[in-house]
């Protein structure tokens, strides 16, 4: 099977503590480390099994700025064969669309069974790039994928929807799925692999090789902390102080 | 001025509860520029809520079919394309759930229109859309501006627009369905109830719910021996059951469970809106983080911003001398 896999390198947010920059339309990333978005990585796992199971190849494509590579060449190293970088720098703002509209550009020259991404990137919580980019490439989607089957050019997908109830499709190939984390488990590279994919060649695409500068559907105006909704009351103290209060207020609850 | 429309969200037979919070959302919004709310039901025998949507829409417009009974983003799109084009709202709603996530953004590109997801707030001045997002992990909120044109469409994230009761009465309008068969490169197969698991987290007075904080599977056992000293069960947020560290029947939140204990104690949970959407209605929340800004703390009770690793062990100790 030919597969693509879209990755994005994201700012890991999740456990740091995120500021406004002098721009206010952008955060402080200085002192961030940045990763392959989540559920990208699970999406790369997918593709790679799927590559296991029936032969073929992956390719992986990041629309992003040089350091974008260095995620790429994590994808080499991991089971993807060759990596191309659109570079961002070329390009102005990006929305969703527009991001989508690029992979698609590319994507149209290649002949793919699957395009994989990630449902959602954590750095805009944007879900769009996947559905768009199969509406843009005419082929079907399903986003939320939790679990995939490929038989006979035909795939039975699993979505997640609310309250862990599981939407089962059968679809026909070639398709988009937007995969959802959890869907497997994202293997590790080896150190082996790390220093043979440092080597590999990344293609890189820029203005010249693009037609047509996508417009985009939405402009960011500003970022700002959210307003403090009621706000908890903080315990402070030594980690035993803290504690003590703590169990008070659990003991007056009647809870002990 | 055109219409506002809003796309009724029903799951086996029953309709869900996005749907009163976008078409409360759809109606201030249209009050606001003086235009009519359009509430769209595509589905199978649905007259059974027929009169609670009324009460929110001007118009309602039903397209009753088969082909709608579970939902097909494909199926639907076909629908609404055809129904946007015939009735050119300026604004069209979706839920941001599972179902509007597979539907609105291949739908407004079909249909060439500007779009967004998850928005948690809308503000229209000059027929131009300004919504408020949500990014980097709900740690920063966003004012996005939609690119001018006559028509829109956005997804509503669920609890951002809380439903009023509604007073209007529309008047239904029913169209024939343009489409009569899934096509055979989409086709809903059946849903998969989840796995019941042997403990069940939403009958438990006191939940323990352990998030990505705790960093590596051998450090659950501080958080099981902390739950057995206060009684309680042990649960997760998202990325706990992603690792495969708990099954996903321990996971509260949007797609796993609802809780609503007496106490839950959130311990390195950093509080996405989907996790928070399964614990808010807890009657007291305890949250222990390390990140002073974490979103949690906006919805706990009380907070601790410490290292949990140094909290838990001596929380455990003071809960255990109590007990003796």
């Amino acid at each position: 099977m030919d597969l693509i896999v879209c990755i994005k390198r994201v700012p890991q947010t999740a456990e740091a503590e995120v500021k406004v920059d002098a721009s206010g339309k952008d955060i402080v990333k200085d002192r961030l480390t940045f990763d392959m978005n989540e559920a990208d990585s699970y999406a790369l796992e997918e593709a790679i099994l799927l590559k296991e199971k029936f032969g073929g190849t992956i390719t992986a494509i990041s629309l992003g700025p040089v350091d974008a590579e260095d995620t790429l060449r994590i994808a080499l190293a991991k089971g993807a064969d060759s990596a191309i970088r659109i570079k961002a720098e070329d390009f102005g703002e990006l929305d969703g669309s527009k991001t989508a509209a690029f992979l698609k550009e590319v994507i149209k020259d290649i002949k793919f069974d699957v395009v994989f991404t990630g449902c959602v990137a954590t750095d805009d919580s944007y879900y769009g790039v996947g559905p768009v980019l199969a509406e843009m490439l005419d082929v079907p989607h399903a986003t939320l994928v939790s679990k995939i089957e490929v038989a006979d050019g035909k795939a039975h997908v699993n979505r997640e929807l609310e309250g862990g109830l599981i939407e089962h499709l059968q679809m026909s190939l070639p398709a988009v799925f937007a995969v959802q984390t959890g869907i497997n488990e994202p293997r590790y590279a080896s150190l082996i692999a790390i220093r043979r994919a440092a080597g590999k060649e990344i293609k890189v695409l820029g203005k010249g090789d693009i037609s047509s500068e996508p417009e985009l559907k939405t402009t960011l105006e500003e970022l700002f902390v959210p307003p403090v909704g009621k706000r908890a009351e903080i315990i402070t103290g030594t980690a035993d102080e803290v504690a003590a209060r703590t169990a008070e207020i659990i003991k007056e609850k009647g809870l002990v | 001025m055109a219409d506002i429309l809003a796309l009724v969200e029903h799951r086996q037979g029953t309709i869900r509860d996005i749907t009163y919070e976008l078409l409360t959302c759809g109606r201030k919004l249209a009050e606001k520029i003086d235009t009519k709310l359009t509430g769209v039901i595509l589905g199978h025998n649905t007259e059974s809520f027929h009169e609670s949507v009324k009460k929110y829409t001007h118009r309602l417009i039903v397209v009753d079919h088969e082909v709608f009974k579970d939902f097909n983003a494909e199926v639907y799109q076909h629908a609404l394309v055809d129904i946007i084009k015939k009735q050119n709202p300026f604004l069209t709603l979706i839920g941001n759930t599972a179902f509007g996530i597979d539907l609105c953004p291949a739908l407004a590109t079909h249909l060439g229109i500007p779009f967004t997801t998850d928005c948690i707030g809308v503000e229209i001045t000059d027929r131009k859309i300004r919504v408020t997002r949500q990014l980097y992990d709900g740690k920063m909120d966003a004012h996005v501006q939609l690119t001018e044109s006559p028509s829109y469409m956005l997804t509503l994230r669920s609890g951002s627009c809380p439903a009023e009761t509604g007073s209007l009465a529309a008047e239904i309008q029913k169209i024939e369905s343009p489409i009569t068969s899934q096509p055979d490169y989409k086709k809903f197969v059946e849903y998969i109830e989840a796995a019941v698991g042997d403990v069940d987290i939403t009958k438990a007075d006191v939940v323990v719910g352990v998030g990505r904080g705790i960093k590596e599977q051998a450090n659950l056992s501080l958080v099981e021996e902390f739950a057995k000293a206060v009684g309680g069960v042990v649960a997760c947020s998202r990325p706990v059951v992603d690792a495969n560290w708990l099954p996903k029947d321990r996971q509260v939140g949007s797609s796993g469970k609802t809780v609503k204990p007496k106490l839950y104690i959130a311990i390195g949970i950093s509080g996405a809106f989907q996790h928070i959407a399964g614990m808010k209605n807890s009657d007291t929340i305890i949250a222990i983080n390390k990140d002073p800004n974490a979103p949690i703390f906006n919805d706990a009770d009380y907070g601790i911003v410490d290292d949990l690793f140094k909290v838990v062990p001596a929380l455990k100790n003071k809960i255990a001398e109590m007990k003796r």
